[in-house]
C-alpha cells in the first residue's frame, strides 16, 4: 500500500488536516475522513452534481478533485451554508417551496444555487435552469427547485 | 377495536394545508443520513465481481490469489449462500439474482464478492479473482426471445397460462389473458378499425442514490442491517430467509432513502453484504457504483405491443384488443400481466381482450418502476386512440370522453369501478387554459390519460403521547417523498392539536410490527389510515383518563379540538381538559397514553390522470423540446398539496425522459453500453419548463379522508402525451419510445 | 500513486521525460479522474500543472491571446476581451459539461484528451489556434488541428507538455461561432460539433475556417467547406455547398451517441446554422 499524503485545508472556514492516499478524491476524504456526509456520491464521474462543493469559491464536483489538490485551499460544503442556527435563505426556501422530496440531491443543489446567486443576484428562469443543469434530480421535475431559487434570490436581493 | 375505513365528509383544520416538512432541516443541512452515510468500527469495504458476459457458464472461480492479498478478510461466492429456499421459486430467483449459481445470466450478474480493509484492497482483490467462463448464446430483445429459434435461458421454465402445459421449456414464462365481451362481434360492428404496433426500450428508475448498506452479522445468528430501502420489513424477511437467520434476530433499519420508485423494493447486494459480514465477523459496508446500479439492479421492461381498436361513426369504441410482450430480465416476472390490467382501464369498452407474454432475456432482473408496466401500455393505447379519432374525424378528447369509464363500469381485470376521476380529469383538461394557448411554428399539442390501481397492504403504527402533550408518531412505511409531514398532519388533525406538536419517526424492524413497503402509492393511503385509527384509539384512552380525572362516566366525555369535553347538563361546571393536561397527569391515571393500529389497509382508490403536452420539434434534427406541460390528476384528498404536486411533477418528468431520451443500449455482444448518467439521459433542469398541476379531489369511499394514492399515476400518460404532441407538430406518428432525435428524423424522412 | 506539482513548465516536462511509470498530466482532472474512476487508466504518477504560473494566466497582446493550459472554462467565460473577440471559442469551451465541470476543465485538457467529440477543439481550429509545447529539449508550436492524431492520441512525445494555447487576434470584420448537437439541452457529449471563423471584406467572405467534431476519428479542418463559402455573402446556394462539403467530409462511426447516417446529416444542418451566426458576428448582411 502506498504511503499517504498529508492534506491541510480549510473546510467551511475550519482548519482541517488529514492523511490520505494521493489518488483519493476530495469527495471521499470529506465523507470518510472529515465526517461531512452532506456531500453525496451519485455517480462518481461528474455527471450528477450530488457531490458539489466549492473550491476557493469555485463550484466543482468533489468526485473530480483529488484531496491533494485541495491542500492550502478553501472548501465549501452544504454544512457551511447555515450560520449557526440561522438557515441560509436557499435552505429556507427549499423547505418552504417543497423543493425537495427524497433530499439526496438537495445538498448539491444548494451549493450550486449558492454559487450561482453569488455570481448573478438576479438570474432569469433560463439562467437558473442552465446553471443547475449539472445537478440531477429524479424526484421533483425541478419545478419547485427553480421556484425556491427564485424566491431565495429575491429575499437575498431585498436584504442587501 | 374495529375501525371503519369508510369515507366521511368533514371540514379539515390541518389536512389540506401546506406545512413545512419535519425532516426538511436535516436534508437541507446535510445531516440526514442515507444508505452510504453510516459507519461502524472496524467496518470493511465490500465489492462485487460481476460477469462481463450476457450469458455464460461459470466453469471455475479461483479465489486463492485474492485470499492471500493482505487486507482481504472474506470472499464469498454462491457456495456461501446455500439454497434454503425450500421450493419457493420467487425466493430462489432472488437468491440466484444476488449471486450467480453456476451461470451468469446477464452482463453485470454478480459472481463473487470480497470484503477488505479499504477500497483499494477490495478493488485489487477483485482483479485477482480468476473466473473461467464458457460463453453461451444470448438474447436481449423481447421479440427475439419469443422466437422458438432463440436460446432458451432456463431449461426449467415452462410457459404458465397455456393449456395443455407445454412439454418444452421456453423463454416465455407466462401467458395472461383477461377481458370481457366478444371482440369478434365488437370488431364486426365497427365502422372504423385501427391497428398499430409499438416498441418501448428499457429504462431505469434513475434514483440518484445508489444502493448501499452496512451489514453486521454475529456468530450467534443475530445481525443488523442499515440499508436504503423502500421496505425494511420485507428486506428483513427476505435477507433472513436467504441467510438462514431468524427473522426476529435480524434488525433492519431503513436509512433516509435517496429515491426508489420501485427499484428499492427488492434486495440486490444486501444478502451479499450480510454473507461477507458473517464470514469476516466484521461489519461490511457495501455501496454500489452508478455503473453497478444500471447493470445489476432492477430496471423496467422493454416491450413490444400490438393494439387494435374498432369504433362506430359516433365514436363509440366497439372492441379493443391488445397483445403485450414484456421482458422481465433473466427471471420470470408478471410485468405483462400488469400491462393487461391497465391498458384499457380508463375506458368502458364492452368487448375487450388483453393478452400478455412475460418473457425472459439476458438482462438484469426487472423490478417495479412507478406504476410498473402501465406507461408502455398507455403509450400504445393512447397513441392508437388518436389514430382512431383522426379516422373518425373527432377530437381525441371527445373520443375519450365518449368512452370514458365511470362508476359502475367493469375494469379490464374484473372489478366494478366505484367513484373514479377519469371523466373529471378529461373535462378539466378540456376546460384548461393550456388547451387554448396558441401554438407557434413547429409546435404541437398532445393529450393522454393514465391509470394506476394503488394498493393498501399491511401497516402498523404507534402513537405515543409524551407527558408534555407532544406526540410521537411511529411509522413503519419508509418516507420516500415527505410522507412524515402528511402523517403528522393527519395525526394532528385527528387529535385536534397543532401540527408542530407531532413528531413522526420511521421505526426499525425491532420496534414495530410488519409494514409492507412504500410502493404502489400506498404510503399516505395505508400509513395515513393506520395513523387515523391509532389516533382514534389514543383518543379513546384520553377520554377514559379524563373521565377518571373528573370521576364521571366515559360515555359523557367527548373529544373536540384537542380537548376532552364533559357533555351533558350534569357536568356543565367542568372546564375542558386539554391533551397536555391529561398527558401531564398520565403517570397517576394509568401510565403512558398510546394508540396502536395494525391494519391491512384495503380499498386503495384508483388514481386517474390526464396530461397536456406541448412540444416544439426541430424538423432538421428531429429534436423535441417540451414547451409546456400540465398534469391533471385525482388525489381523492390531498393531505399536503405541495407534496401531491411534487409527485405529479416528478412522475411526469420521469415519463418525459422515458418519452424522449432514456433507454438501455445493448450491443450485439449483449453488453450494456450506457451504464452511467452521461449516456443514460435523464431530463436535466434546462430540459423542462415549469410543470402546471391541477389536483382533483373525488373522495375515495374506502378511506376516512377520501385519500387515494398519488405517487404513480403521473408517470403513465407522458409517453403518449409527448408522442401525440409530436404527431400534432409534424404529422408523423412515433411508435418507438424513446422518441429520440434520430428516430424522429427517420420518421420525418419516411413521411416526406 | 505519486503526485507532483512542479512550479515551471520545464520542471513538468522533465518529470514526465524522466518517469518510467504510467504518468498523466493533471489539469482540470475532469477527464483523468473519470478514467481513473472507471478503471480505464491506473496512473503511477500524476503531474499537476496548476501550480505553474505560465499555465494559469491569460496573456493579451496586440498579436492575440495566450491562454495557459491550466486556465479553467469558468475563467475563460469571465474574461471580457476573450468573450468580445472570440465569442465562439468561449462558448465552445463553456459547453463542456456543467458549471461544476466548468470550474475545472481546460482547453488544453480538452485537446489532449483527444476525444473526437471534444467541444472546444473545432472552435480552436476554426480560429487558428496553436499549441505552445514545452519539452526538455526546447519548445515548439503546433496548429491545434495537428495535435490530435487519433482517438485518444496526440502528437506530443514523451516529456512534452502543452504550456498554453495561442490564438491570433481576429482581424476587423471577423466572427466565430460554435454549435453542437446534443439530444438534451446540456450534459451530453456532442453528437456533432461545428466551429466556423469568418473574416469579411466589403461584405463578402474573404477568409474562412470550418472545423468539424465528432464526425471522424479526429476533429477535422475542412478546407473544401471553407472554399465553398469564400467569396460569397453566404447566400442559400453557398450554404447548400457548405452543408454538402461538411457532410461529405464526415467519416464517423456508429455508436451509442449517433449513427453514421445521423451524424453526417446533422453535420450539414449545423454547418449552415453555425456559419450564419459567425457571419452575423462578423457584421455580414445576406
Amino acid at each position: 500500500m502506498s504511503k499517504s499524503t498529508l492534506v491541510s485545508t480549510r473546510v467551511n472556514g475550519d482548519a482541517v488536516e488529514f492523511a490520505c492516499p494521493a489518488d483519493e478524491t476530495l469527495m471521499n476524504s470529506l465523507r470518510d475522513r472529515v465526517g461531512l456526509t452532506g456531500v453525496k456520491e451519485g455517480c462518481g464521474t461528474g455527471d450528477c452534481g450530488a457531490c458539489s462543493v466549492t473550491l476557493d469559491g469555485r463550484l466543482v464536483c468533489s468526485c473530480l478533485v483529488l484531496s491533494v489538490e485541495a491542500d492550502g485551499k478553501e472548501v465549501g460544503t452544504v454544512e457551511g451554508l447555515a450560520e449557526g442556527d440561522k438557515l441560509h435563505p436557499l435552505q429556507e426556501k427549499f423547505i418552504d417551496h417543497a423543493a425537495l422530496q427524497c433530499g439526496i440531491c438537495t445538498p448539491g443543489f444548494l451549493v450550486a444555487a449558492d454559487a450561482l446567486l453569488k455570481k448573478n443576484a438576479n438570474p432569469s428562469e433560463e439562467e437558473i435552469r442552465y446553471a443547475l443543469a449539472g445537478n440531477l434530480c429524479r424526484c421533483t421535475g425541478y419545478d419547485k427547485i427553480v421556484r425556491a431559487v427564485q424566491a431565495a434570490a429575491k429575499d437575498i436581493r431585498k436584504a442587501k | 377495536m374495529g375501525h371503519s375505513n369508510k369515507y366521511v365528509e368533514k371540514e379539515f383544520e390541518v389536512v389540506g394545508t401546506r406545512f413545512k416538512r419535519p425532516d426538511g432541516i436535516d436534508k437541507v443541512t446535510g445531516k440526514a443520513r442515507y444508505g452510504a452515510d453510516a459507519t461502524a468500527p472496524g467496518a470493511l469495504v465490500g465489492r462485487v465481481l460481476r460477469s462481463p458476459h450476457p450469458h455464460a457458464e461459470i466453469l471455475k472461480i479461483d479465489v486463492k490469489k485474492a485470499e492471500k492479498l493482505d487486507g482481504v478478510k472474506a470472499i464469498v461466492t454462491c457456495d456461501d449462500l446455500p439454497d434454503q429456499t425450500n421450493g419457493d421459486a420467487g425466493l430462489a430467483a432472488i437468491l440466484e439474482n444476488c449471486m450467480a449459481r453456476g451461470r451468469a445470466l446477464y452482463d453485470g450478474h454478480a459472481v463473487a464478492a470480497v470484503a477488505a480493509v479499504d477500497e483499494q484492497t477490495a478493488r485489487k482483490a477483485l482483479s485477482l479473482i480468476a473466473v473461467k467462463y464458457k460463453k453461451l448464446p444470448h438474447v436481449t430483445d423481447v421479440d427475439e426471445a419469443m422466437d422458438p429459434k432463440a436460446v432458451v435461458i432456463h431449461k426449467n421454465v415452462f410457459t404458465r397460462g397455456v393449456e395443455p402445459k407445454p412439454s418444452k421449456p421456453s423463454n416465455i414464462a407466462a401467458r395472461t389473458q383477461m377481458g370481457h365481451g366478444d371482440i369478434e362481434a365488437g370488431f364486426s360492428e365497427a365502422d372504423f378499425i385501427v391497428e398499430k404496433s409499438y416498441k418501448t426500450e428499457q429504462t431505469h428508475q434513475g434514483y440518484i442514490e445508489p444502493h448501499a448498506c452496512l451489514a453486521s452479522v454475529n456468530p450467534d445468528g443475530t445481525g443488523e442491517l442499515w440499508v436504503t430501502t423502500q421496505g425494511h420489513f420485507v428486506f428483513r424477511n427476505v435477507c433472513a430467509s436467504l441467510l438462514g437467520m431468524d427473522v426476529a434476530k435480524l434488525k433492519v433499519t431503513s436509512s433516509e432513502i435517496g429515491g426508489g420508485f420501485g427499484g428499492k423494493t427488492h434486495v440486490w447486494a444486501e444478502p451479499i453484504a450480510l454473507a461477507l459480514s458473517r464470514k469476516a465477523n466484521r461489519p461490511v459496508k457495501l455501496v454500489m457504483s452508478r455503473e453497478e446500479v444500471f447493470r445489476a439492479s432492477g430496471p423496467t421492461s422493454s416491450t413490444s405491443i400490438d393494439v387494435k381498436l374498432g369504433a362506430k361513426k359516433n365514436g363509440e369504441i366497439t372492441a379493443g384488443q391488445v397483445e403485450l410482450r414484456y421482458q422481465g430480465g433473466a427471471f420470470p416476472g408478471t410485468w405483462a400481466m400488469l400491462g393487461c390490467m391497465t391498458a384499457f382501464a380508463c375506458y368502458d369498452i364492452k368487448n375487450q381482450q388483453s393478452v400478455g407474454y412475460d418473457v425472459i432475456v439476458n438482462r438484469p432482473k426487472v423490478a417495479a418502476y412507478r406504476a410498473p408496466s402501465a406507461p408502455m401500455a398507455a403509450f400504445a393505447v393512447e397513441s392508437t386512440l388518436e389514430l382512431l379519432a383522426d379516422k373518425i374525424g373527432m377530437s381525441g378528447i371527445d373520443l375519450r370522453l365518449k368512452n370514458v369509464a365511470r362508476e359502475g363500469a367493469k375494469a379490464p381485470y374484473g372489478p366494478i369501478y366505484g367513484p373514479i376521476g377519469i371523466e373529471a380529469a378529461l373535462k378539466a383538461v378540456k376546460d384548461h387554459p393550456h388547451m387554448k394557448a396558441k401554438l407557434k411554428k413547429n409546435q404541437g399539442r398532445g393529450i393522454a390519460c393514465g391509470f394506476w390501481f394503488n394498493i393498501g397492504g399491511q401497516t402498523c403504527t404507534d402513537i405515543n403521547i409524551g407527558v408534555d402533550g407532544t406526540v410521537n408518531l411511529t411509522l413503519g412505511t419508509v418516507d420516500v417523498g415527505g410522507s412524515r409531514a402528511s402523517m403528522s398532519m393527519i395525526a394532528a388533525e385527528e387529535l385536534g392539536i397543532p401540527y408542530e406538536q407531532v413528531k413522526a419517526n420511521i421505526a426499525d424492524t425491532g420496534s414495530l410490527g410488519h409494514n409492507d413497503m412504500t410502493e404502489g402509492s400506498r404510503g399516505t393511503f395505508s400509513s395515513g389510515m393506520a395513523t387515523i385509527f391509532a389516533a382514534r384509539e389514543a383518543i379513546g384512552v384520553l377520554k377514559q383518563r379524563a373521565a377518571a380525572m373528573w370521576g364521571i362516566p366515559v360515555e359523557d366525555v367527548a373529544w373536540e379540538k384537542g380537548q376532552a369535553i364533559a357533555v351533558g347538563k350534569t357536568h356543565n361546571n367542568l372546564p375542558p381538559l386539554s391533551l397536555q393536561e391529561i398527558a401531564s397527569k398520565s403517570g397517576r391515571t394509568g401510565g403512558p397514553i398510546a394508540g396502536h393500529n395494525e391494519v391491512v389497509a384495503d380499498g386503495a382508490g384508483m388514481g386517474f390522470a390526464a396530461h397536456i403536452c406541448d412540444v416544439e420539434v426541430d424538423k432538421e434534427t428531429g429534436r423535441s423540446s417540451i414547451v409546456r406541460y400540465t398534469v391533471v390528476q385525482d388525489a381523492g384528498k390531498a393531505i399536503h398539496p405541495d407534496y401531491v404536486e411534487g409527485q405529479f411533477q416528478g412522475g411526469a418528468t420521469q415519463g418525459i425522459g422515458w418519452a424522449l431520451n432514456e433507454e438501455y443500449i445493448y450491443g450485439e455482444d449483449g453488453r450494456l453500453q450506457n451504464p452511467g448518467f452521461l449516456d443514460y439521459r435523464i431530463p436535466v433542469c434546462s430540459d423542462l419548463p415549469f410543470i402546471d398541476t391541477k389536483i382533483l379531489e373525488i373522495p375515495n369511499p374506502n378511506h376516512p379522508y377520501g385519500v387515494r394514492g398519488v405517487g404513480e399515476t403521473s408517470i403513465v400518460p407522458p409517453l403518449a402525451a409527448v408522442g401525440n404532441a409530436i404527431a400534432n407538430a409534424t404529422g408523423v406518428r412515433m411508435t418507438h419510445a424513446p422518441m429520440s432525435p434520430p428516430r424522429v428524423l427517420k420518421a420525418l424522412d419516411a413521411a416526406s | 500513486m505519486r503526485y507532483e506539482a512542479p512550479a515551471t513548465s520545464r520542471d513538468a516536462a522533465a518529470i514526465l521525460a524522466k518517469s518510467k511509470e504510467t504518468a498523466f498530466v493533471l489539469g482540470g482532472g475532469t477527464d483523468v479522474l473519470v478514467k481513473m474512476r472507471t478503471g480505464l487508466i491506473e496512473p503511477d504518477l500524476l503531474v499537476d500543472i496548476k501550480a505553474i504560473p505560465a499555465m494559469k494566466e491569460i496573456k493579451v497582446s496586440d498579436k492575440g491571446f495566450v491562454i495557459g493550459a491550466a486556465v479553467s472554462g469558468a475563467e475563460l467565460s469571465e474574461h471580457k476581451l476573450l468573450r468580445k473577440h472570440l465569442p465562439g471559442l468561449v462558448e465552445a469551451a463553456n459547453l463542456i459539461g456543467s458549471d461544476q465541470i466548468q470550474g475545472r476543465c481546460t482547453l488544453a485538457g480538452n485537446l489532449c484528451n483527444a476525444s473526437p467529440a471534444a467541444d472546444s477543439v473545432p472552435a480552436m481550429i476554426a480560429v487558428g489556434a496553436k499549441a505552445n509545447i514545452v519539452g526538455v529539449k526546447g519548445r515548439r508550436k503546433l496548429p491545434v488541428e495537428k495535435v490530435v492524431i487519433g482517438p485518444g492520441k496526440t502528437d506530443l512525445k514523451k516529456g512534452e507538455i502543452i504550456e498554453s494555447i495561442a490564438v491570433p487576434r481576429p482581424g476587423p470584420r471577423s466572427g466565430d461561432a460554435y454549435l453542437r448537437f446534443i439530444p438534451r439541452t446540456e450534459m451530453d457529449i456532442a453528437v456533432v460539433g461545428v466551429g466556423i471563423s469568418l473574416t469579411l471584406e466589403k461584405g463578402f467572405i474573404k477568409k474562412a475556417r470550418v472545423a468539424l467534431g465528432a464526425v471522424a476519428p479526429t476533429p477535422l479542418l475542412v478546407s473544401s467547406a471553407a472554399r465553398a463559402i469564400v467569396g460569397t455573402k453566404l447566400d442559400d446556394a453557398a450554404l447548400e455547398k457548405l452543408s454538402k462539403a461538411c457532410s461529405d467530409a464526415c467519416n464517423p462511426i456508429d455508436d451509442k451517441r449517433g449513427t453514421i447516417e445521423y451524424r453526417t446529416r446533422i453535420a450539414g444542418v449545423l454547418a449552415r446554422r453555425t456559419a450564419l451566426i459567425a457571419f452575423e458576428r462578423a457584421g455580414g448582411k445576406r
